[in-house]
């Protein structure tokens, strides 16, 4: 007797419900970008697109803003911060698939993974109280001392260092993408298949020269995936950030100065826009906001999807 | 017996790390300019020998040598030996082709770049001349900055034999070389060691006993980590001294 393919009713019951599950984020994402626009529709025809993001204008009282400031220092925390943590994290993750030995692989990735499971308003706390003040007694001076006279680089070595600044905000934030890079970049590098690696020691190569030349070209696409992932971590971090970036609406060059990044405005004057230009100027920079990390996202996609192919050929 | 010896094997004994006794009282003799086979079933040991020859065993911790392997006089399993030297005096091609992520060129350029060869046109002459030796000069010669992903699997291996010979090996060693490829290029493989022969020292392990009767001059026959017999090829498989070796080669079990 030929079974038929009536679907059992549990099975029906079981579909439908993870595929309203799985549907209930796109209407999340869908809903949340309907009202982030609609509420800054307003900040939108003031503004326009083009000149709210060239403007460095951000004046309650005159109601003029501009998102320039912010995107800058969005853009500057987060780009010194992955200088900052892209050789750390690449140089943990070498140790840890190539070097260290056996026994000691799985506390460094524990270890990594916990500093990943800090919550972020800690690791704001800990660099107001312990980073800001060792930054501005200590290490901003050294470096002031040594590059505040150097043209060119000099620039970012001006004022007096406070310890609320773009260099803390920066050192705090690569802490807190660290693990992603690092984690990232170890599964990447494991990928490498060992018969490539011997084959380079049987030609003579070194440890140093086997990773620089085999598994790190091979593995370069999923490392670069892991760094925009980080990118778009940063991108979006706020508490930690806010305790010790400062307000600062101002372009400055010097890493001793504070500034304002997109998240750390919106945390700081929600409660005190008070007109409705403002509270839509303020949707608008978290609409900006949410199309760079949407750009991020899909260039970090992009990456390790192609790395993924790669690896599964 | 006239020839001159290469690599000799004196009570060789190995141990995987966890104790496992891979290699027991191997003594064999690879002479100058022949091609020696290893046969045997899967598991005997034949790779595990093979790759004693350049030491790739440390790279793994645990892993234990006992005897000697002479190679010139000296005893390359004893502890100051140079891994880097040895083994760009002993090349290995590995089972599957192992091309480096970068264009055909550097590929065979960078063990010479590795030994500190920095000058672009003594590179050059060595990279064409590898090539040429490989027989792969007239395939890849329009097209020496392409990817080496971008060469079939037959062209990469003979690529990767190219790459060992540029930095003028004394020895050679092939693991089971033809084992991911076509007929085709399998028999150029093939083709290529009877010419090498004439300049380097070649032990080759292969699962084919066809092969290893085609090409080469000795064959050693392992089974369960021991060498049951070490002769001259034609009488391996014509008339082994041992009822294992002959069950074996003539397809008994294996």
């Amino acid at each position: 007797m030929p079974r038929t393919a009536k679907k059992n009713p549990v099975d029906n019951i079981f579909s439908l419900v993870t595929a309203a599950a799985s549907f209930s984020v796109i209407i999340l994402i869908i809903g949340i970008l309907y009202v982030l626009v609609s509420e800054s529709s307003l900040a939108i025809g003031r503004f326009g697109i083009w000149k709210f993001l060239s403007s460095t204008d951000w004046d309650p009282v005159k109601e003029s803003f501009g998102a320039l400031t912010n995107v800058y220092g969005t853009a500057f925390t987060t780009l010194l911060s992955l200088v900052i943590a892209i050789p750390v994290a690449i140089g943990i993750a070498i140790f840890v698939t190539e070097i260290s030995p056996n026994f000691l692989k799985g506390p460094i990735g524990a270890a990594i993974e916990l500093l990943a499971a800090i919550p972020s308003i800690i690791y704001g706390m800990w660099g107001l109280f312990t980073l800001s003040p060792i930054m501005s007694n200590h290490i901003e001076p050294f470096l002031k001392k040594i590059f505040g006279s150097v043209p060119l680089v000099g620039i970012l070595f001006q004022g007096t260092p406070m310890g609320i600044d773009i260099l803390t905000a920066s050192v705090i934030l690569s802490i807190m993408i660290i693990p992603f890079t690092a984690s990232i970049s170890r599964d990447s590098f494991n990928l490498t298949p060992s018969v490539v690696k011997e084959s380079a020691y049987a030609i003579g190569a070194t440890k140093w020269e086997v990773v620089k030349n085999v598994v790190i070209p091979y593995s370069k696409l999923g490392v670069f995936g892991g760094i925009v992932l980080s990118l778009g971590r940063a991108l979006g971090e706020t508490m930690a950030v806010a305790f010790v970036l400062g307000n600062n609406h101002r372009i400055t060059t010097s890493l001793f100065d504070a500034a304002a990044t997109i998240t750390v405005t919106l945390a700081n004057e929600f409660a005190e826009a008070d007109t409705d230009i403002y509270l839509s100027s303020l949707f608008y920079l978290a609409l900006v906001l949410f199309v760079m990390s949407f750009i991020t996202l899909a260039i970090a996609k992009f990456f390790l999807l192609r790395a993924e192919k790669k690896y599964s050929r | 017996m006239s020839e001159k010896i290469e690599l000799e094997v004196k009570e060789l004994d190995f141990h995987y790390s966890g104790n496992v006794h891979a290699l027991k009282k191997i003594n064999l003799r690879a002479y100058k300019n022949s091609v020696t086979a290893l046969i045997g079933p899967s598991g005997c040991g034949k790779t595990t020998l093979l790759r004693c020859f350049n030491r790739m065993h440390d790279l793994y911790p645990g892993n234990r040598y006992q005897g000697e392997v002479i190679f010139q006089g000296d005893n390359i399993l004893s502890g100051g030996t140079d891994l880097i030297n040895l083994r760009s005096r002993i090349g290995m091609v590995f089972q599957k082709p192992t091309p480096f992520p970068m264009s055909i060129f550097d590929n065979i350029a960078y063990g010479l770049k590795l030994k500190g060869v920095r000058k672009r046109a003594e590179l050059s002459e060595k990279v064409e001349k590898a090539l040429v030796h490989a027989v792969l000069w007239d395939e890849v010669k329009d097209k020496l900055g392409a990817n080496a992903y971008e060469l079939s699997g037959g062209q990469q291996q003979r690529l990767v034999i190219a790459r060992a010979l540029a930095v003028d090996p004394e020895v050679l060693l092939f693991d089971e070389p033809t084992s991911a490829l076509d007929p085709i290029s399998t028999a150029k493989i093939e083709e290529l060691a009877a010419v090498l022969k004439k300049e380097v020292t070649i032990v080759i392990v292969t699962h084919n006993m066809q092969q290893a009767a085609r090409i080469s001059d000795w064959t050693g026959f392992l089974m369960l980590g021991e060498l049951i017999e070490f002769d001259r090829t034609d009488k391996i498989f014509t008339a082994p001294s041992e009822k294992l070796t002959e069950d074996y080669v003539t397809g008994r079990f294996g």
